[in-house]
């Protein structure tokens, strides 16, 4: 059962999932592959808020991967999505984060295209004076960037440019889409947007977001406070294809917990002064008082109390990434609530007390392994299964982001 | 009071940059409002911030948790500031807004600029006379935040 860990050949991969090759964070050819294999391969990736682009020709530029993407209303209200790459010599079409056009015009050429991305006119196409222009037989629909198979689940734009990818619902499995639905139930706001640069491979974020082994271990705020501990109810469930994975922690139980003595995440000294940025309301009718999910391969939904946030994955090369945060509320939110959701920021984000160190610890483990690729890493707790589990001691949910890597990277 | 204003903001910073971090706190007063965001954000009307504090023990509770609870790498700030645009209230308080520049150094020797921005703060003296920040919204330029903001700015 117990395997060596040590001096792998660089490119094997050891049996099953409890084993992780540190080249995989390293490695150029790697992120090369997850570009055409997971970012552009058969599965969803997050791309904007529905809410982002309310109106006909609104439109918001966004990350699938390395890939520049442009999301737009299309005149008929259908959301569309293409690459924001020009036909004509590859230049970013969309400057801006977002706004509203009536069609799409590079800056380089003028070349346009229209809100489905569909080149539309080519600037002196037919020369001046009879001189010059494109040949008579170019065909401008046979030129655009490329278009993605858009779908909206619970105010979520996910896009794909693979047609074998299954309808969103199957992607992510039963489970996790009724946790998803339990917390996007109705429509949203954004209260804040922000970007957290990682010095880390993305992997091991989106590891550290699937470990909840690690929660109230590292983050003693948490532990202290009794946000989430082990020994608190919940669970962890992962879909079978290992693509999605919710965790999640049910509110503490009054009376004493002495299960984390002489852990150094214990810290009982610890005492607010002010301790009203733990005022919370229980809105999702239910004990649940944590909940992470996260659908492959970057999205992130996090519920801390009131505290909700999605969280978007761009790699930048194979040593950074940059995570994107939109903060959002509710549309109805009371004036009490929304209050609540401000100050329990401090919990999340660059700055949280809990997320803070979260940024930190990839880029520990990515200066650790630097000279590691022949080693990898441990990921047994719980078993060797990506199965879910009725406990969060176990890494049986990052077992599961191997799962669907390995699947899709073909290893 | 532009001299007692700047002379303020650099106590402030001193105390951030030096590692006097429980000092900071008792350069506002006891009802305060305190947020780090960023230009986009601002202009926009969002109302989160990285750091939201509407009390000053909440800006201790962070200083506290900073020393006791969270992981951090050893780094040190440097605040350059500029100068103070003052304006006087109707109210006897002052609205300021003031540059500052923060270099960061890691324990390795590694150094950035983390962050530029600029203070639009609100100031009323205290019982004692002394100027003290009632709100300090720190709007950064950049939305980017390089691996974590732990000191505040």
């Amino acid at each position: 059962m117990d395997q060596p860990v040590h001096e792998l050949p660089i490119g094997a991969w050891p049996a099953g999932l409890t084993r992780v090759p540190f080249w995989v964070y390293r490695d150029p050819d790697v992120a090369r592959d997850e570009q055409t294999r997971v970012f552009e391969g058969p599965g969803w990736n997050y791309l904007c808020l529905e809410i982002d682009v309310p109106e006909t020709g609104d439109y918001r530029t966004t990350m699938m991967g390395a890939m520049p993407v442009v999301v737009a209303r299309a005149e008929d209200g259908e959301i569309v999505a293409f690459e924001n790459r020009c036909a004509h010599r590859g230049s970013l079409i969309c400057l801006e984060d977002g706004g509203h056009v009536k069609d799409f015009q590079c800056v380089y050429h003028s070349w346009r295209y229209d809100l489905r991305g569909n080149l539309a006119s080519v600037a002196f196409r037919r020369g001046v004076n009879g001189k010059g222009g494109m040949a008579d037989d170019f065909d401008i629909t046979a030129h655009g960037p490329r278009k993605l198979r858009v779908t909206v689940l619970c105010g979520l734009v996910f896009g794909t440019l693979s047609s074998e990818a299954p309808d969103i619902e199957t992607y992510i499995g039963p489970d996790v889409l009724v946790r998803l639905r339990r917390v996007l139930h109705k429509k949203v706001e954004v209260i804040g947007r922000f970007t957290q640069q990682l010095p880390c491979n993305w992997k091991l974020y989106m590891e550290n977001v699937r470990d909840t082994y690690h929660a109230s271990l590292l983050h003693t705020f948490f532990t202290t406070f009794r946000i989430t501990r082990l020994s608190q109810g919940g669970g962890v469930m992962v879909s079978d294809n290992g693509v999605a994975h919710v965790s999640t922690t049910l509110a503490a139980e009054k009376g004493p917990d002495d299960s984390y003595s002489g852990l150094r995440a214990d810290n009982q000294e610890l005492k607010l002064r002010d301790p009203s940025f733990m005022n919370a309301v229980a809105e999702f009718n239910d004990t649940i008082n944590l909940q992470i999910l996260s659908i492959f391969p970057g999205f992130i939904l996090q519920q801390i109390h009131n505290a909700l946030a999605v969280r978007q994955i761009v790699p930048r090369g194979v040593d950074s990434m940059d995570l994107h945060w939109t903060y959002i509320g509710f549309a109805d939110d009371t004036p009490e609530l929304r209050a609540m959701r401000l100050k329990q920021g401090n919990l999340a984000g660059p700055a949280g007390f809990v997320s803070m160190e979260d940024g930190a610890v990839g880029g520990f483990v990515q200066r650790g392994i630097g000279s590691a690729d022949r080693h990898a890493a441990v990921v047994e707790m719980g078993g060797a299964t990506a199965d879910s589990a009725e406990t969060r001691a176990t890494e049986a949910s990052v077992r599961g982001f191997w799962k669907i890597w390995r699947a899709q990277m073909g290893v | 009071m532009l001299t007692e204003i700047a002379a303020l903001n650099a106590a402030c910073a001193q105390a951030l940059d030096s590692g006097r971090l429980r000092d900071w706190p008792g350069f506002f007063l006891d009802q305060c409002l305190y947020k780090v965001t960023t230009a986009e954000n601002y202009e926009k009307g969002y109302q989160a911030g990285l750091i939201y504090a509407d009390s000053r023990a909440m800006l201790a509770d962070r200083i506290a948790a900073l020393y006791e609870a969270n992981i951090y790498e050893r780094q040190r700030y440097r605040h350059i500031l500029g100068m103070p645009l003052i304006n006087a209230q109707a109210d006897g308080s002052v609205a300021a807004e003031t540059s500052f520049l923060v270099v960061r150094t890691m324990r390795d020797g590694q150094m950035m600029v983390f962050a530029a921005g600029i203070y639009l703060d609100r100031l009323r003296q205290d019982g004692d006379g002394a100027w003290r920040y009632a709100e300090r919204i720190v709007v950064c330029d950049s939305p980017r935040i390089d691996t974590l903001l732990a000191i505040p700015l």
